[in-house]
Order: structure tokens, then sequence, then C-alpha cells
């Protein structure tokens, strides 16, 4: 294999505020044709900022300081911004991670292929437009004639990043940059779009540059694999050697910070501290700070590049031959620890907390002239749940299958339809004023993303007093003082934070102010409405952590919203999956994720990305993936029968009769789907 | 689509009736027109016969109701002053405010557009700041006095241009305009460019803030990173997604710009509908005063609509979904 496109020292800065900013620190990489590489990293570490720099397609205040980038053998830094451009699509393709919005909504998708075509006089007129229709069918768009003349926001996610896909390869380069591909998308959708990435990639022999925050994705595709950290690169190896020795510390608490079935009752590793600013010089190792195997030299000496063969390598001084002494001792003490004991017994059963029966949520769709009900988006249809003291229920599912409405449904934050409630025995759903006031105190929510739900302009101590002050919890302004004190420390932030704003804090610490804030009430049950989702994966593990031992400490039941099945593997002990506004299947954590029943959770678990093979679950085969790729169906008009049978490998003519009846194959595990049989 | 006009058109008539109820009282109240029309030497009977004439002896309720009534057949009314129908004589002024207007808006999106697009594609240059500074200018130079100072310069010491009236017009399909001709084109050109520089200023911040954003924005990278031109990127990419809000306030500021121009055409001596509002206050010549505003009002709801289904063709999320669900 040849090298097509080789990265040499590479340095960008970027004007602040600040200062000078050095996102880049001498990047060195090489990507061959035909070769997945992957760039891994946690947000902030340089990899977005690599790729933008290799296409010269810096914000304003960036520029490359030195370095080369060159591409079959010449380099592209020196080339006039108008030359540039002819690489730009025509030698190097770029995808980026939001489909949704790096689509023009004003331009048809045809239009959009077909101006990198005439752009770099590959076909012009009538032939650009029907090699561009041969592309949308190549991404594997249906009907592609129809959909050249449709505007993107007629397309569902996923076909939206194929018609992404489609425009970055129109003018075939022989470079993909692909950055965080799927990151946005559903994990049955990302399944298919890392499918058809591989299966061009294959056919055309191009190569490409992956950058995603994901390492199970890159465990899925890369060929060779760089980790980042600070504005360097500092391990590089081949996918295999790179999973099974994480050789350098960053990585290694990397990989034991990912939750999973593995991990369960054990706390996930965290790094302490954060990235450093990346301003000016560093005298030493950037990690050095956040390291548990840190010494005198780390902080004196920038480390170089060492590793078991030339292929595999870290920036780590432990790995030097001189100072092999050194590693064996601490391997010697790490083997000397006791492990910590697996505690995830559930507590005893102390009786359903809250019982939910057949929830409705329907929004009305008003058309014509006296906007007349037409019909109903059922987002919750008929859900029925029920979460017991001190568990977690884990609430599954793709992107608008309704969980996130059920859970505000609960809270009575949007209006509910029918159906039944209770919250320690008694009805929930009507009360009103004082009442009402008093539930939502005994139950309160978590959000998504910790930057928008909390007031910029209130102190945080103002934040988490606040709730209290309302629901009238805490004698007086002194003993609700004492608690916020107190709350901040159970929550691990400093005293002081109180007299903080939120803008002051990062992503993690502001999630932990949220989780603060809904303690706040002494609740019994907490809904947490993806509360890790917007934050890196060392991140995540401390917020998990945190609500673990929350749990077992206070008791406290959770709801999980999420769509993140590592999270719910790791950390649920029932589990619910939902699909278009219905559950159809739940159980503990045990049953449902082992020994899924209902077809829609086997493809849901199965697509999943995995670093190891550590699921007992089949992959999934192409003709399954096949039935998958149909479009998920709008919840305003769900398909007759069973809402799962236009996408299920085993639908039958009596799928389309009736909704299933729910089938118990235990006394815990329920499935909807007639082709279960109760054992 | 066709659901939406016609509940819009159904809310118009709302607004009409409701607009009809507050400026005949307003003018009302405002005063009696006897007192201007009649002249002081009249008898008593004569005044009384006057008034009789005028319908100005009968209740308020009764007057509105009659007009109401007339204002179904599209009869607003005779003008005091001049003895005929009111909507005859604003018909007859409107091709010169038209004409005025249409002209102001042309210079705002010629000169305007332009100058935004590129501050806001260079907002650190010495140009890109020039314009800045000069538009916040455009916005707070009053009127009447740019129009003073541009008679003043071009018309009294440089002499290049004439300070007042329509000069020669052209009839074009029966309607007399002035841009046909040159002499009608210079003498357009001063009240034009007094009336567009507001606009030219608004124009300018809307598409530099516009273009700013656009420019932050994923389909833009994804636009350069697929190697266009500048030129495609700003000129269609960009561009047609701005458009939208820009389009928006250029419609609602042509209708500012019709209502308005009475300064302008004051000064200038344009003989539009806005120097005849003018003329009927100064004589209280009510039936004229109503029927200006009415029109005003109509034409304001006209364009709104227009706005509407100009944002469709430009938005083909608006056009393909339906209107009327909203």
């Amino acid at each position: 294999m040849t090298d097509v496109l080789e990265v040499r020292n590479l340095h960008t800065r970027i004007d602040s505020a600040s200062g000078v900013v050095h996102p880049l620190d001498g990047i060195d990489l090489t990507l061959k044709a035909g070769e997945t590489f992957a760039i891994v990293g946690e947000s902030g570490s340089g990899k977005s900022m690599t790729a933008l720099s290799i296409m010269r397609l810096l914000p304003e205040p960036g520029w490359i300081e030195r370095g080369e980038v060159n591409l079959d053998g010449h380099n592209i830094l020196t080339l006039p911004e108008y030359r540039m451009r002819d690489v730009r699509g025509a030698r190097i393709g770029m995808i980026f991670q939001e489909p949704a919005t790096s689509l023009n909504p004003v331009l048809t998708c045809g239009e959009q292929i077909v101006e990198v075509l005439e752009r770099h006089k590959i076909e012009e007129g009538p032939a650009a437009r029907r090699r561009a229709t041969e592309w949308l069918k190549r991404v594997g768009i249906p009907d592609p004639e129809r959909r050249m003349d449709e505007y993107p926001f007629q397309l569902s996610g996923g076909m939206k990043q194929r018609v992404m896909i489609a425009v970055a390869l129109a003018a075939e380069p022989q470079v993909l940059i692909a950055d965080e591909p799927t990151t946005a998308l559903d994990v049955t959708i990302q399944a298919q779009i890392l499918d058809l990435l591989k299966s061009l990639q294959k056919e055309r022999g191009m190569a490409m540059l992956l950058i995603t925050h994901d390492l199970a994705v890159v465990a899925q595709m890369a060929h060779r694999v760089a980790l980042m950290y600070a504005g360097e690169i500092v391990k590089i190896g081949p996918r295999d050697a790179f999973f099974a020795q994480p050789l350098h510390p960053y990585a290694l608490k990397l990989f034991a910070s990912l939750p999973g079935a593995g991990k369960r009752g054990e706390p996930l590793a965290s790094i302490k501290g954060f990235v450093p600013p990346l301003h000016g010089q560093f005298t030493g190792c950037r990690f050095a700070d956040r390291c548990d195997y840190a010494y005198d030299r780390c902080r004196k000496q920038a480390p170089a590049w060492h590793g078991p063969d030339p292929q595999h390598q870290a920036r780590c001084h432990l790995l030097d031959p001189r100072e092999e002494w050194r590693l064996a001792e601490l391997l010697r003490r790490e083997d000397d620890k006791v492990p910590e004991a697996a505690d995830f017994a559930a507590p005893a059963d102390a009786g359903d907390l809250l019982e939910v029966r057949d929830l409705k949520v329907h929004f009305p769709i008003r058309k014509g002239l006296l906007k007349k009900v037409v019909g109903q988006v059922k987002a919750v249809d008929g859900v029925s749940l029920s979460i017991r003291q001190g568990r977690t229920l884990a609430l599954v599912g793709e992107s608008g299958c309704g969980k996130t409405t059920a859970g505000k449904a609960l809270l009575q934050l949007v209006p509910v339809t029918g159906g039944t409630v209770r919250f320690g025995g008694n009805e929930v759903l009507g009360l009103k004023g004082a009442e009402l006031k008093r539930m939502r105190s005994r139950m309160q929510l978590v959000f998504q993303d910790p930057f928008g739900s909390l007031n910029p302009r209130m102190r945080v101590g103002e934040i988490i007093a606040e709730g209290m002050a309302s629901f009238g919890i805490g004698a007086n302004a002194q003993a609700r003082n004492d608690r916020v004190a107190e709350l901040l420390g159970q929550v691990g932030l400093a005293v002081e934070s109180r007299y903080k704003y939120p803008h002051e804090f990062s992503g993690g610490q502001r999630q932990r102010i949220a989780i603060a804030r809904a303690l706040a009430a002494n609740p019994q049950l907490i809904v947490c409405d993806e509360p890790t989702s917007a934050l890196d994966v060392s991140v995540q593990a401390q917020i998990l952590n945190l609500l673990k031992d929350l749990q077992k400490t206070l008791g406290v039941s959770f709801l999980f919203i999420t769509h993140n099945i590592g999270v719910v593997e790791y950390l649920a002990h029932d589990v619910a999956v939902m699909y278009l506004g219905r559950i159809v299947e739940s159980g503990t954590a045990e049953e449902v994720l082992n020994r899924p029943r209902h077809p829609y959770t086997q493809a849901l678990l199965a697509a999943v990305p995995r670093l190891n093979t550590e699921s007992k679950l089949p992959p999934l085969t192409s003709e399954v993936k096949e039935h998958l790729a149909a479009d998920i169906p709008s919840p305003a008009n769900p398909p007759a029968g069973c809402h799962f049978h236009t996408r299920c490998p085993l639908a039958v003519e009596a799928c389309k009769a009736a909704y299933p009846a729910e089938v118990a194959v235990s006394a815990t595990h329920k499935v909807r789907c007639i082709m279960v049989q109760p054992e | 689509m066709l659901v939406f006009v016609i509940r819009r058109l159904l809310q118009s008539l709302l607004v009409l009736f409701v607009m009809s109820l507050l400026v005949f009282a307003g003018v009302y109240a405002v005063g009696t027109p006897i007192d201007i029309l009649i002249s002081p030497e009249a008898t008593q009977a004569d005044r009384i016969a006057v008034v009789a004439a005028l319908g100005l002896d009968k209740p308020l309720w009764l007057q509105y109701l009659l007009f109401v009534q007339h204002a179904f057949g599209g009869d607003l009314g005779k003008s005091f002053a001049y003895n005929i129908p009111a909507i005859q004589l604003i018909f007859e002024r409107m091709p010169a405010t038209l004409e005025l207007a249409s002209f102001a808006m042309l210079l705002a999106v010629v000169i305007g557009l332009p100058l935004g697009l590129y501050a806001g594609l260079k907002p650190k240059s010495l140009p890109a700041r020039s314009i800045m500074a000069g538009s916040i200018l455009g916005f707070s130079l009053p009127t009447f006095w740019v129009g003073l100072m541009l008679i003043m310069v071009f018309a009294v010491w440089l002499g290049w241009l004439p300070s007042n009236g329509r000069g020669s017009t052209v009839a074009l399909l029966g309607v007399p305009v002035s841009f046909l001709s040159i002499d009608g084109l210079r003498h357009l050109l001063l009240p034009g460019l007094t009336l567009a520089l507001l606009n030219i200023a608004l124009i300018i911040r809307l598409t530099r803030a516009g273009t700013q954003e656009a420019l932050l924005t994923d389909y833009v990278k994804f636009a350069r990173a697929k190697g266009l031109t500048d030129a495609r990127v700003v000129g269609v990419h960009i561009l047609k997604n701005i458009l939208i809000p820009i389009v928006t306030v250029i419609a609602l500021q042509f209708g500012s710009v019709i209502a308005f121009a009475v300064v302008t055409e004051t000064i200038f001596a344009w003989p539009g509908m806005g120097k005849l509002l003018i003329d009927s206050i100064n004589v209280l010549d009510r039936p004229v005063i109503v029927a200006y505003l009415l029109i005003v009002v109509a034409m304001f709801i006209l364009i709104n609509l227009l706005v509407d289904i100009a944002y469709s063709l430009l938005d083909p999320r608006v056009r393909l979904s339906d209107a009327g669900t909203n």
C-alpha cells in the first residue's frame, strides 16, 4: 500500500482573547490507500482541528504555523487558495457530524451533488444529473429519481447522512475525512452508515481518516488508530494491538472508564483533574498532572515515542527501556491491589414506588380553515411500567420513540391524555396546586444539556436553594444554606462553588450541580433524561459513579432515559424498550440484555458497536440489516398492527392485523410479539 | 396554501373593520371641519345647509354606519375640499408615490445588499468598518434634514439636480411615470435617495448579521469542503438562506415608505399621496383622511400577504409543508 496522505509535524495556532492557543502541536500521521485511520480523543483534544487543518478550513482566527500535509507527495499547505479549492472535494472529501445542518436547507439534494460534479469538471448538465442520481443509488437511497428534487428536510437523519456521503464522494476523492460521521445518528442507523462507508471504501480503494470519540466505532472500522490528548498524538498503533495493550496511562484510564455489562457493580475508572490549557509550551508530559503513575521525570521532560514494536508506540516515559524496573514495580503494586468487591445486589424489594398504567400522551394535529383536529401524534401510547424503591429502570429506544415525552409526562410537564400514575400508592395524575407541588418535590428531573438547564444569571447556591424554598424545605435561610453546602459535598463539588456562576464550570461539573439541585428536594425518584450523552467518556464515568453512590446512600430510584446501551448495561436493574410510543419488551436487565426476545430489542442490541466480543449476541446478518434500513415510521401515522412490522425481519401477515398482546416470558420479563411463546 | 390565504384574508377584514372604527373616531375627535370649510361671512342658514349636505348633523354612530354602508359599495365619501370621490383623488396621486417608493427601495437593495455582504464577509477590514459607521448615520439622521441638505448641495450649490416636482412624465399604460425620461429620473434621484437612506442602513445591518451567522453554519463549512468557489458559496449558499429575513424587511419597509413618504414628498413638493394627506389634514378633509388611512392599512395587509407567499417561494420548508397548520 502506498502513502496517500502524510501529515508531518503539523502545528496549528488560534488567536483567542487569552492569547495564542496551540490546538495542534506536532501531529505526524500517514494514510495509506484503502486504509481506515482513526483519530480518537475527547473533546478539545484536537482531532477535529487536525481534519480542518488538513483541509485548510480553519476558523477565521486560526492558522497553520508550520508542518507539511503531503498529498501524493506534494505539500498542499503551500498551494495558493484557488489551487487548494481544486483539492477540496475532488481529491480530499469530507463529511461532517450533523447531517441535519451540513446540507443547505434551501437547495435540493440533487443540486448539492451536481454542483460538486460541475465544479470539478466531471460532468455537466443532464449528464451531471444522471451521475448524481447514480450516486444517490450507490449510497443506498431508495427511489433516487424522486429524492434528487427533494430538500434535505424531507429526508430522515440517516438519509441525510447518505446524501452527505454522496456529495463528498461524487468527485471520487482519494481521501475521505469523516468527522464524527455517526455521532448524531441512532445505533441502528449508525450500523448502516458504517457498513456503507466500509463498502464504498473497499469498492473505491480510498483512504479514510475517521475522527470520532467513540472507541467502539473505531474498534469496528479502523485499521490503525491514533489517540489524541491535549493537541498531540499520545499513542498510535494497529487496531488489535491498540485495544489489547493500552501502553499509555491515558488509554488505560479511557478504556476502563467505558461503561458496559462487564463492569457492573464496580466503580468506573475516572481521570482526576482537567485537560491543561493549551497556551504555550509544555515542559513535561501533558498528561502528567492527571496521571496516577507520574514521577519527577514526567514533569521535566516531554516523553519520546516508545513501544513494543515500531508500529505500536506511545509517548510515555514508563515505556522507556531504561525505566523497565519502574514499570515492573508499578505492575506488581497494581496486582497487589484488592479489587473492590462487585456490589450489585439489588436492594431488598421494598415494593413499587412508581406504578404507571397505560400512560398516553397524544398531541393533536390541526389542519384546515378552522384548525380542525385531523389526527394525533401518539408520542406515548399506552405505556405501563413500574419502578421499585432504590432501583434503576432504564427506558431505552431510538430518537423519536417517545421516551423523553414519557419521562416528562410522569412529572406532568406535558399534558397527559390518559392513564394512571401511582406514586407511593397514590394517584398523581390530575393533582393541582399545592398537592401537585408536593408530588413534584418527590420526583425530580435531570436534563441532558447541562448548559441549557441551569440559569446563567443565578449563582450555584441560589440555583440549588431555589427549589428548596419553593417546596418549603428547610426551616429558614440558614438551614437551607447548610443544606446547600451538604449537597455540594455529596455531588463532589467544593463548598465555595455556591458563589460561582454556571459558566465557570465544565460540562461534568454542571451536571453535578443539576444533580444537587434535583437532590435538594429530597426526592424518592429522579428522572434522568440522557444525563451523560453530552459528556466525554471519562466525565461520563464520574457522573455514573456519582449516581450509583447516591443510590446506595440515599436509596433513591432512577428512571434512566437513554439510547446508550453501554450505560444501561452498566447501571440498570430493569430495562424497558420503547418503540413508537409503546413498550415492546421489559424485564430485568439480565433478561432483556442477555436474552432479548423481541426482534427490535435484538436488533438494537446487536447494532451497538462494541470494543470486544463481550456480547453473547450474534451480530446482525445482512438480511436483518436490510429490513432495519427501512425508515422509522412517523408516530402520527404508525403502521397498523405491530408498529415494528415494517422493519422486522420476522414479520408475517398476522403482524399487520393487531397490536400484539403482552406475552409473559417470566414473572418479570414481558414481550409484545406474536412470535414469542411463553416458556 | 389556499386555506392559508383565505384565513389571512378573513383576518384582514377584521383588521380593516377595527381600523375604520379607530380612524373614524380619531378624526372626529380632532375637530370639526365646518369652521375651516365655511367662510366666516356665511349666514347661519347657509351654515346649517352645508352641515346637512355633508352629513355632519347626524350623530357619530349614524355617520359611521352610513360610511360603512357606502364603503361596501366602494364609496369612501367625497372630499369636502375638492368635491370629488376621495378614492379617486387618492388613486390619482398614488402612482407618483408608488414610483418614488419603489425607486427608493430599489436603491436601498442595490446599495445595501452588496455593502452588507461585504461587511459581513470581511468584518475587520477598513471599508467594512466605514460601511458600518456610515450605516449608523443612515439610522440617526432625520429624513427632513437629509432632504434639505441634499437640496442645498445638489440643487442650490452645485445646481446638478432639480429640487422639486416630478419633471416631465411619460405615460405608461395610461399612468404617468417619471423614470422613463432623463428629466424625470433627475427629479426622482434626490427624493428617492432621501427616502432610501434609512433602508440602506437597515439592509446593510441585516445582511451583515445574516452573512456572519451563515458563515458559521455547517452547510457553509461543508460547501467550502466541496471545493466550491467563494462566488458560489456566497452567491448561492449564503445568499439564498439570508434572503428570507431580508425580503420580509424590504417588503414591510416598502409599506412604511409609502405610508410615511409624507415628509419627503412635502420637502421635494412631490405630487404624491403624502402631500395630499398633509393638505387634507390642513383643511380637516375627513373623507380623504379616512380613505387614505384605510387604503394604507389595506396596502400593509396586502404586502404582508405577499411576504408570506414570497417566503414560501424562498424556503422549501414553508412551501412544501402545509402552511395551514401553523
